[in-house]
């Protein structure tokens, strides 16, 4: 463990983006007490000791890198390429978080321009991004965007010394080592094959007919729920995916089936046995869980 | 004689037995009779005639289950499987008739023997979750046309049982077997994409 006297440096950057994942850390709860952990070079919106003039000249380091969007090479920063100031930072860091599906996967934006951008360590699945050569060492929040209970995790491990294990996409096992499905107050629904009647309800599974993809994204969003509060399921939205490589995907809200059959099934099941088991499932009717929960509306 | 094979050869008698004479019919002394066991050792292996008539339909399910399952798993296009499984289905009509008969004329039209544990799929899984492998792997590969399922199986299904049925009728002046190319091309052509 760290003293708490110890404050390492950190630099966010921002690639190809959106703010998201900016505006996603600023909904921190503790996010003053995780500050007064760390002396913050530059970040884009939040008070620093540096301007991005300053880091763009590239004379010293930083202990953590955090990066935003997708990294494109030729992209300038303070008349700077990324390409420049993420080989320099990243070189000297002793740390680098990529914040967001963009930059651990490329995102939306490499979806948009697959010739130009990638994640830090990644494009898509593969590790062909220009920090390859540091997988393992770059930790992936990916997530559309970055849960910032997971950036706070990350930062606050760092901060206390702990190491953060990751599995060989570069996301930290604590936080996505489950799948989104898990916590899902839809799970019922789920078990027995019950599907939803349209959006925003409550009753219903979102997976069968919805293009719900949380059985099959590893994610933590039903076990630390957003602002404390909720989840896309909860509020009757199908999981996009967003934290696996291949988000974003095309038709979010249609499950892909051959002949009504879908075609793909819970990771870690296979298609036979997931076939047998709901064949079987769908062949009872539960009363309770065809009603709705509340009917004054 | 192992334990399982006497399982298996109450089976196959009472197959016989409930396909030639009807169900209700059949008694369990007639069945233990021609297995050649006395009725209180009949009941050490079913205690029910009703468990006896779902054990049926589970075996049935999951020998078909078995065998399309070594089908889906082997070489080949969706078009060689459906006449894999044409041969097969027939084949089977052929040399073990009691099988098909146990389930067109004993399963479909005596649900109440069945009751609740016998609801929907859950006797017939094993066999209706290979039909669906196959139907996806056909869809997933390009070579069948995306459509409802129960449309596609019953397509397939209800033809196969059509034929069978003529055949048990002695209505079809050539053997099953005759018929295999002709149907499969046919069943091929309702599927495939365009």
């Amino acid at each position: 463990m760290h003293s708490r006297l110890y404050k390492p440096t950190l630099i966010w950057l921002q690639g190809v983006t959106c703010n998201g994942n900016t505006h996603s850390f600023l909904n921190l709860p503790y996010l003053p007490q995780l500050l007064e952990r760390f002396e913050v070079l530059y970040h884009p919106l939040l008070p620093c000791t540096q301007s991005l003039a300053e880091i763009a000249r590239c004379k010293r380091g930083c202990n953590v890198l955090v990066f935003e969007g997708a990294f494109d090479p030729e992209m300038e920063r303070a008349g700077t390429t990324l390409k420049q100031l993420v080989g320099h930072y990243a070189g000297e860091a002793g740390h680098i978080i990529a914040a967001g599906s963009c930059a651990s996967f490329g995102g939306i934006f490499k979806a948009s321009a697959p010739e130009r951008n990638s994640g830090l360590a990644f494009s898509g699945e593969h590790p062909d991004g220009p920090l390859r050569g540091r997988v393992g060492k770059v930790i992936n929040l990916s997530g559309c965007p970055v849960h910032p209970e997971w950036l706070g995790y990350a930062l606050m491990s760092i901060a206390d010394g702990r190491p953060v294990a990751v599995d060989d996409l570069g996301r930290p096992t604590a936080l996505y080592r489950h799948m989104a499905h898990d916590g899902c107050l839809r799970n019922e629904y789920f078990e027995w094959k019950v599907d939803v009647e349209q959006f925003g309800r409550k009753e219903g599974c979102l997976f069968y007919e919805h293009g719900c993809r949380g059985p099959l994204t590893h994610a933590s969003c039903n076990r630390t729920l957003w602002n404390g509060v909720s989840s896309k399921m909860r509020v009757g939205t199908p999981c996009f995916g967003c934290t696996e490589p291949d988000f974003p995907r095309r038709n979010l809200f249609e499950t892909k089936t051959n002949m009504s059959i879908p075609e793909e099934v819970p990771v870690g099941v296979s298609k036979r046995a997931y076939l047998t088991m709901t064949g079987i499932a769908k062949s009872f009717k539960i009363k309770r869980l065809e009603e709705r929960l509340i009917d004054d509306d | 004689m192992s334990k399982a094979e006497r399982k298996e050869n109450i089976i196959s008698t009472a197959l016989k037995l409930f396909a030639e004479k009807g169900f209700y019919v059949t008694t369990i002394p007639d069945i233990a009779a021609k297995v050649g066991m006395s009725v209180g050792n009949f009941y050490n292996y079913f205690s029910s005639k009703d468990i006896l008539a779902k054990e049926l339909i589970l075996y049935i399910s999951e020998y078909l289950g078995k065998h399309i399952r070594e089908i889906n798993e082997g070489e080949g296009s969706a078009k060689d499987k459906i006449r894999a499984i044409v041969t097969f289905y027939f084949t089977m009509a052929t040399e073990r008739p009691e099988m098909i008969e146990y389930f067109l004329r004993i399963y479909l039209s005596n649900r109440e023997v069945f009751g609740e544990s016998c609801e929907g799929m859950v006797c017939v899984s094993p066999f209706i979750t290979e039909m669906m492998i196959f139907f996806d792997d056909g869809v997933a590969g390009g070579e069948l046309r995306d459509q409802d399922f129960f449309s596609a199986f019953g397509l397939f299904m209800g033809y196969l049982g059509g034929m069978v049925f003529l055949f048990g009728e002695k209505i079809l002046p050539e053997p099953l077997s005759h018929y295999e190319a002709s149907i499969a091309e046919n069943i091929y052509r309702a599927l495939k994409t365009v």
